[in-house]
Parts: C-alpha cells; structure tokens; sequence
C-alpha cells in the first residue's frame, strides 16, 4: 500500500502514530513492510491456506463476536443433507461435472429453502454455447448477493447442529494448523501464531481490525475465494459494516471502480444488473423472475432495469414494447478479453477499440495480444503516446524473431489522440466508492479529444449513416436516445449532460434523489441505480469540496458516494441487534428511539425509520422483507455470508488450492487446482508448466510473482514517457535474494533471462533481502520479483513481464493468475531474434510439455 | 548607497540589532529573495480536480495561467488526500502537457510500413464506416437456435483511466450497436 497507494497509506500511518498494528502479509519485503510492526513473507499463491489457518484459530479459540455472528451472518442457518464437504471428497465439493467443468450447486443449498421455487423458475443455464457461470455471472453481484430461493431457511441458534454453517466451518478448515500454515505458505508458526494473536485481539466490541489488499489478492485462478476467505475471517471477528473495520480493495485506475459500476465489462449492465444470455423465448418478466431475490434492494432489480431500458431508449422503450428489452445483445458463455483474443486469432472479432489501455505489454500472454491484434481488419488506439499496442506492427517482438514480417500484416490502425484530465470535465469514482468531478481547465491541443467526444460523435456519425436502414438489426441503433448539448469550439458534449442521465428523472424530467424513487412502469430513467442521487436537487453531488478541514471524520460533503453517500457499507452492523453501538468507541450510526430514526456521523446503511424491533409481515417482498436486524441489505437474507450458497461458480467456501503453476504438490489434496478454474484454448503461445511432483517441472523451479512500482503506473501508458518517472525507475529490473543470485551466478546490476513455456524476458538483477527464500514442505523455494509496466517504447524502457504469464483464469471473473507463477532464471541477456523462439522451444522440450500440460482438471 | 544602508543590508547587523536574533528570517534575506514571488501567484485561476492514476483519488488544483497549464499540485482541501501527491501525482503536469503527447491522428494503412497523417475528420468518418461493416459481418440474430441480437465482429478495451460519463456512452452506444466485448482493465 505504501508503494502503490502512497497517500493513501497516510491514513495507515495516522492509525500506528495512534497505536494500531500494523501487519504486512507480502512475498517481498516493501516500504509498507519497513513501517509494518510484522512482515510476513509468504509463498506466492498460499493466502487461502493462510487465512484459512486464521479462520481455524479463530474457531478452536473461541475468538470471534458471538453476538454480531449470531445476528449478522449466516453462521447458524443448516445446509441440506446432500452438501459434500472438500474435506469429504478429496479437494471437490459436491455437485462437480468434471467433463464440463462446472459445479451445479443444487447440494450447497440451505435447508428448508426450496431454490427451484423461486419465482417460478431459475435462470435456466442456456441452449447456445457456454454457461452462465462461465460468464463471470459471480460478477453481477458487485452490489450484494445471489438469490437463494423460497422459504425461511432453518436455523440452529445454538451453532452446534452438524449441518448449520458454522460446525460446517469449523471442519473444513480443521486441517488449517499453524503446522500446515508453515508447511503450504512457508510462514513459521511463531510468526503465524503472532498475527492470530493481533488480529483477534484487535476485534472485538471495542476494536476493529481492516484488511487491505490489492489485485495482488485477485491475480490468482482461486482469486475470488482470497476474497472470500478475508471475508469469513471478518464476519466472524464482527469487522464488517464498523468504523475501522472492513476489507479495502485497494484499486489502481483513477476510476476503474466507476468502469465497474458503469461497466465497460461484457458481463454486466449499470449498477450491476447482469447481460441476458441467449434463451429461447426470454423476455423481460422471465428475466427479472429469475434473477431478482425476494428480499433485499435487488427485489427491485425490475424497477432499476426498465428505468436503465428508458435511459438508453427513451421514447421507444414502452410497456407494449418490455421496454426494449430484446434490443440488448445476448451472451453465450465468457466474452471477456481473453476470449475476445481467441475471437481474433479464430477472424471473428476484425474491429478493436482500444481506449487507454495497452495489452501487447499490459494484460497476461503479451505475445497473444499482439497475434490478436494482427489478425485484425482495423485497431484504433486512443491515448497519449505512441504505447506498444500501437507500434507492436513495425517494432514489436515477433517483428524482432521474425515470426511476423510488417508487410504481412494487414491490420489497419488509426491512433487517435486523448485529452488529458485537465482537459474534460467529468467524474471518476475513486477505490471508496466516491464519485469526485474533475473540471476542464484547458482545451485539448490539436486533434486530441475527449472519449465523450469520440463516443458521442462516432455514434451520431453511425447513426447518420444508417439513417435510411430499415433492418431490424439496426432499430436498437436508430431508437437509441442518443441527444447531448454540445459546447465550446470542439462540439464537446456536455458531460453534466450525461451524469443527469445517469442520475435519472421523472416523468416530469425532475432529477431523481434516490432509487428507492425508481419504478417499473416506464415513469422514471435511471442509467445507473446506484448513481442515483449523485445530482439530487439537479446539483452535481460529486463536485462538492467542503473543505475536509471544516467537516467531521467522515466528511460526507466531499464528492458523493454509493448508494445514498454513504461511506462505510452496510453500517447498520456499527450498532448492536437493539440499535445501540457495540461500544462507545466503535459508534458510527445507531437507532434514536425518540425521533424514531436511525441516526450517526455517517448516513446510515439502511431504511431510515425501520426499528431494530421490525419484523416484516408474511407476505412481505423486496426491502420491505427485510427484519430491523437484516444489517446487509443488499443480500438475499440480509446476512453476511460465511458460507455461499448460490452465486460462485468454484465453491461455497474458499479450499486451498497450488496455482496453476507451482513447484509443490497440494499438501491437502490429491486435487492440485482449482477444477474449475477457466483455461483459454491451448496453443503454444499459452502452454502451461508442469506443477509438483509432475515429471518436467523441476525446469521451472523457481515462483514469479507480479507488480507494481511507486514510480509507475500499471503498463506505463501513462508514466514511461515522463522525464521525471522516467529517471526515478529507469528501466526493468528483477529482484532475487543473496541465495538465488548465488545459486544461479546472477550478478547485482548485471543481467539476467527468466524464461516461461511462454516467453523470455531479460532484466537487471537487483539483489536483495527483500526476497527472502521460503521452506516450504522441507525445501527452500526461491521467489523472484518482477515489476511489469515495462515494454520498449517511451523513456524507460525493458521487456514486459507480461510476455512470460499465461492466461489460466480464476472461473468467476476471468482474472489472469499473474501473481503467482513458475520459471527458471539464468544469467545473461537473452538471445536475439530468431533464437528467441528456438529458447522458448528448447525449455518446453525439456520439460516435456505440449497443450494437454497443466489442463487436467 | 550610503554607509548606513550599506552596513543595514549586513544579515549580521540586522541578526544583531533586528528582530531576527537567531537569522532565521528577515535578517538573513537577501534583496533578491525580499523580492522573489511564488510562480502560482500569477495564476489567472485554479481548476479543481481528482488525480488521474490510482484509485485513492487524490484532490489536485490546476493553475492555469493565459489558458496554458502551469503547475499541478495537491488540494489540501481534501478529505483524501489534504495535499499530497505520490511522484506519479506529482507528475501530472509533464503528464498533461509534456512533449511526449501525440497531438496528431496518426495512420497506418494495411501492409504499410510507416505512419501517415490523417484529418480527424477523415479518421472518424473512416472509422464509423469499418464499424458498420464489421458489426455487420460479425451479426448473429442467432446462435444454436436462441436468439443473441448481436455482432462479434467488434470488441472494445479500457475504461478504467476514463470518467463515468465517458464509460455511460461506450457502454450505451456499443449495447445499441450490439456489441457484447466491451472490457476494461478491471481484469488486469
């Protein structure tokens, strides 16, 4: 964090100048680690063991909040007889179709809830292509929960029924021991034991502990369930919805929250609600019954869809017409970037836009993106500079080896300039959920323009050109509401404009306040229901700047955050099941009996006159179902979820799986992987390694992991070309240990090769006790560092570390595992062109590997 | 200059007989710095604004001065941020008007070897041509007897250094166009 999110990180130091500890859990030893009271080295691609191993303390130790878990989770309600237990069928759970590769959760459900009742019917898996869990249906619940099905599930408030959630628990992570830990993550019991110590200590009804983490956690093919098992841990020490408390993604786009909630995702619609797949006869109702739970604020999602349908259709979306809702693209299986590469390489996919984003350096299997890239009709890039995925067709690496000639690619590109920041007015969303606008301070120079104004003129100029169509296929385009004020001498569009869309109106145009205004008649737009409100009263919410200075700790008139400018998620568990703060000390928003309101420093996460005392009547739908205690709202029994019933494609609790690549065997298991995990199509730009004790893997002893620099942000489109970042890090450099240096001859300053089944990278060792070797299973395993924003243009230059990853996924939301990978490192600089290939060819012989390697389920 | 003045512009003496005993300020001026001024001081106005790196969101004001950007620095306004910057956010002025910025649309025709020059105009208009025909040639109103309305003709990437807005009309006018790979870096 201290690296990456710096000013961030202030707030952690103003937390230790008050007492906190601080612990840093990291393969590498950073300047987050050199102010952490602990640094805990661990071996990349073991957290779930690690934080398994703090779930099990928790549970043999008697450490967690009863009371919070009793009222909040889901910890006492009782799973069907059928559920089978990783723990009882050697690494799976039940429900697993090994040619498919799928689970089908029927068992994993809660007794006394009928799922195929809800609503009618479930959303079916599709006739056509993929399924849905493969569409990183996960995703869609960025905003709260799965639906569970019908009835109350049966509950054991004592927690000693063998089927409730929490004696399930405590089985599954039985084997977690402080022995385990340090056999699986190389972390010696000591220092394990040190952090249950300060971690349960530091929870409780006068203390809460956060955790922190970053993509480093989501990199993985088990990436979600890291997630997952930092949320149990969480739910159980009664950290979740309180002031201090909390899991923290720490993310790395200006606004790549923003392009979440307003996704330019394949998956998703606004605020979360999911694409449709391919069905035969779906249609609105089916949809929205299928998908939508009983209970919580998703028991509205019709209101929030129709509203969006008007948003983007306007006049055209009537009630007659489902509001347009068969004029959305159908998906069938996973469209995400990695597959829309196989698209490329299979000719399908000919036209590629590629908005400040650099994938022949930046995303997994550089070399991939590139061969996707010429076999395209046309490119256009849009960004500052020249970045590698605008050049790779004269100067790229296989132009280098020769095994692409430019005159031979027939790939037209068009580079389009971008205005900077300073040059539009907007808004981002920041890690937090806060929406904060930007204000245009200047015009772009020469042709650069804004992306509003390429998508608002490249529509309108389409939209021209059909004019006269009269195919079906173009009436989604042709009816789309698509009328922005322009100004100033460019025709940029509006972008208060655009936000008022989003926010939403009535019938009458009035801007809406909140999304509980929403309706599922047509009468009001919304482009995004959790934005609603951002320009309530018809104010742009995000650009207040009350100074911080002049307001209280939670500061909730800077910016604006979702949903309802709330700042701490789900802040009703702040108070206690009567409404009263756990403690004095932890008091965030609590219930005034006298003026019949819940009330705080912050906005309160839930209905504002609901007692702690309400129970719903019988018939009750939607936010009404929910009791005065259903602290998280957005989910389908209001309960944080220990155990996960429905909406995960790889489990219902997180198992310790080895990477897709690992030098170990699973201590726990036979089962290696995760047998679900999602593996792109092999071709030999993307074979994988042997693992274990696997013949062949002993050529890739070595674990690699990603990141990030300080002085750079992700691919380097947006630091390579300063002269300042550009002198601070100015070049690639790999960092290994005094005993790897050693044992491979690499010389401090000197160069060295890392190789892959993939690719070889060449970098300038830097030897450091930052990366200290492990002892993991009785041997030592050496990790080496590698920061990625590197490619060969701009003023630091270096190979990508991305030419060495591979493109094994984690099956809920198509995440690369670039966190924890195996190689082998050697001395030197890495030969030159044709050779190039002949190296990479020569490991892969060695090691004995062809498409089936490292596929197996 | 007379004695007396010579000898008053001695830090020394004014260290000695001023206010400024220890020479930590006014006796240890020098005329030049008496009259240096900050360089934001003629400033024609300060643009507030969010940092375009990672997430934190740090505050920025902009100062602008004869419609040319003339520093960046930290908002200590900001409940985030109260004034700081990382070296990336402290970049932000070379970032936004540094001489590594292409400002020209640039073109590269298939098979060629080299960049040329293209009209902006010309390049849209060109643009939105290739989109209908690759959309259209990618159509799909079906796939294995359910209905898809869509193309896979066309794919988008990146979104996350964008604003809201801006990712409100990719995702819009790629829906509408029937597009369904529309990414970003949310998966890296």
């Amino acid at each position: 964090m201290a690296e990456c999110h710096p000013v961030g990180f202030q707030w952690v130091m103003e937390a230790k100048a008050r007492g906190a500890k601080l612990i840093h859990v990291d393969p590498r030893f950073t300047r987050t680690s050199a102010l952490a009271d602990v640094h805990v080295p661990l071996r990349a691609g073991t957290d779930i063991a690690f934080l398994g191993g703090v779930v099990n303390y928790v549970l043999r130790h008697e450490k967690y909040f009863r009371d919070y878990v009793l009222a909040y989770t889901n910890a006492a309600v009782v799973l069907t007889e059928e559920y089978r237990d990783t723990e009882d069928l050697d690494g799976v759970f039940s429900g697993l179709d090994p040619e498919s590769r799928t689970y089908d959760n029927s068992t994993w459900q809660y007794e006394g809830v009928d799922v195929q009742a809800a609503s009618g019917h479930r959303y079916q898996e599709p006739e056509a292509g993929g399924s849905i869990s493969a569409a990183s249906r996960g995703e869609a619940h960025g905003s709260g929960g799965a639906a569970v099905g019908e009835g109350e599930p049966e509950r054991d408030d004592t927690l000693t029924h063998p089927r409730c959630v929490f004696q399930v628990l405590r089985r599954h992570y039985a084997r977690y021991t402080p022995e385990l830990v340090e056999e699986v993550c190389g972390v010696p019991q000591q220092q394990f034991l040190q952090v249950c110590r300060l971690v349960t200590e530091n929870s409780g009804r006068d203390r809460t502990t956060a955790f922190a983490y970053a993509v480093g956690w989501t990199q993985h093919t088990v990436g979600v369930q890291y997630i997952r098992a930092a949320s149990i841990l969480q739910s159980l020490l009664g950290n979740i919805g309180r002031p201090g408390g909390g899991i923290l993604a720490l993310r790395g786009h200006a606004s790549i929250q923003g392009s979440t909630d307003i996704p330019t995702l394949f998956n998703l619609l606004p605020g979360y609600i999911p694409m449709p797949h391919a069905h035969k006869a779906e249609d609105l109702e089916k949809f929205v019954d299928a998908l939508a739970p009983r209970k919580g604020y998703w028991g509205n999602m019709r209101a929030y869809l129709v509203s969006l349908l008007k948003a983007y259709w306007g006049d055209a979306a009537t009630e007659d017409n489902q509001f347009c809702f068969d004029y959305l693209p159908r998906l069938t299986g996973s469209h995400s970037t990695y597959d829309t590469i196989t698209a490329q390489l299979d000719g399908v996919c000919k036209g590629y836009f590629l908005m400040g984003e650099n994938p022949a350096v930046g995303s997994s299997n550089a070399k991939r993106q590139r061969l996707g890239m010429a076999a395209l009709d046309w490119l256009v890039v849009r960004d500052f500079s020249l970045v590698e995925s605008a050049t790779w067709w004269h100067d790229g690496p296989e132009i280098e080896t020769g095994e692409l000639r430019t005159e031979d690619i027939g790939t037209e590109v068009f580079f389009l300039p971008a205005a900077a920041h300073t040059e539009k007015d907007g808004s981002f969303t920041n890690t937090q959920r806060m929406l904060q606008w930007h204000h245009q301070a200047v015009e772009p120079p020469g042709d650069a323009r804004s992306d509003l104004w390429f998508m608002y003129h490249l529509g309108r100029i389409i939209r021209n050109k059909l004019a006269t169509s009269d195919d079906e296929a173009d009436r989604p385009l042709l009816d789309l509401d698509w009328q922005y004020p322009t100004k100033g001498p460019l025709d940029e569009p509006d972008a208060e404009a655009v936000l008022a869309e989003i926010n939403g109106h009535d019938a009458e145009g009035r801007p809406l306040a909140s999304y509980e205004q929403l309706r599922t008649d047509g009468s009001t737009s919304c482009g995004c229901w959790i934005y609603c409100g951002v320009r309530a009263d018809g104010v742009n919410q995000s650009a207040r700047r009350k100074p911080g200075k002049e307001q209280n700790w939670v500061a909730n008139e800077w910016g604006w955050a979702w949903p309802a400018n709330r700042r701490i998620l789900y802040n009703r568990a702040s108070a206690d099941p009567d409404g009263a703060p756990w403690s004095e000390r932890k008091a965030l928003v609590w219930w005034d009996a006298e003026q019949g309101q819940w009330t705080g420093h912050d906005i309160p996460d839930f209905a504002k006159n609901k007692p702690p005392d309400y129970r719903p009547p019988e018939q009750a739908t939607g936010a009404e179902a929910l009791t005065g205690t259903d602290a998280f709202v957005m989910q389908a029994d209001g309960k944080a979820w220990l155990y996960v019933p429905a909406g995960l494609a790889d489990g219902p609790l997180p198992t310790h799986y080895e990477s897709q690549e690992s030098p170990f065997d699973n201590r726990l298991y036979t089962q290696q992987r995760n047998p679900v995990r999602d593996i792109v199509p092999t071709r030999p730009e993307n074979y994988y390694q042997p693992s274990g004790s696997a013949p062949g893997a002993d050529v890739f002893p070595y674990v690699a992991t990603t990141y990030r620099l300080t002085e750079h942000h992700t691919a380097g489109g947006m630091s390579r070309w300063q002269p300042y970042l550009a002198e601070l890090q100015p070049e690639f450099f790999c960092e290994v240990s005094p005993e790897l240096a050693a044992e491979r001859r690499l010389a401090h300053t000197g160069w060295a090769t890392i190789v892959t089944a993939r690719g070889v990278v060449e970098a300038r060792v830097l030897v450091t006790d930052r990366m200290a070797p492990l002892t993991v299973q009785g041997r030592t395993v050496h990790q080496i560092g590698l920061p990625y924003h590197w490619g060969p243009n701009g003023y630091s230059t270096g190979d990508a570390a991305n030419e060495l990853t591979h493109m094994s996924l984690d099956p809920n939301t198509h995440i690369q595992e670039s966190k924890a990978l195996t190689c082998d490192i050697r001395p030197g600089r890495r030969p030159r062109g044709p050779a190039v290939v002949q190296l990479v060819r020569d490991y892969r012989r060695s090691a004995g590997i062809d498409e089936h390697t490292g596929t197996q389920q | 200059m007379g004695v007396r003045t010579w000898i008053e512009s001695w830090p020394v003496y004014r260290q000695l007989t001023g206010s400024d005993p220890l020479g930590r300020g006014a006796a240890a001026k020098s005329a030049v710095s008496e009259h240096l001024a900050p360089r934001l001081g003629t400033a024609d106005r300060i643009v507030k604004s969010v940092c375009p790196y990672c997430a934190v969101g740090c505050g920025q004001n902009i100062y602008v001065e004869d419609e040319r950007i003339t520093q960046i620095e930290g908002d200590p306004d900001s409940p985030v941020s109260r004034g700081r910057l990382c070296p990336k956010g402290a970049a932000s002025l070379q970032l936004t008007t540094g001489s590594a910025r292409e400002h020209r649309v640039l073109y590269r025709r298939p098979h060629s070897t080299r960049w040329e020059r293209l009209d902006l105009a010309t390049a849209m208009d060109m643009i939105a041509d290739r989109v209908v025909k690759s959309r259209r040639e990618g159509w799909q109103w079906e796939a294995d007897g359910s209905r898809t309305r869509r193309t896979l003709g066309i794919a988008s990437l990146g979104g996350a250094t964008l604003d809201n807005e801006e990712n409100y009309l990719i995702k819009k006018l790629f829906t509408a166009l029937g597009a369904v790979q529309v990414e970003n870096q949310a998966r890296i």
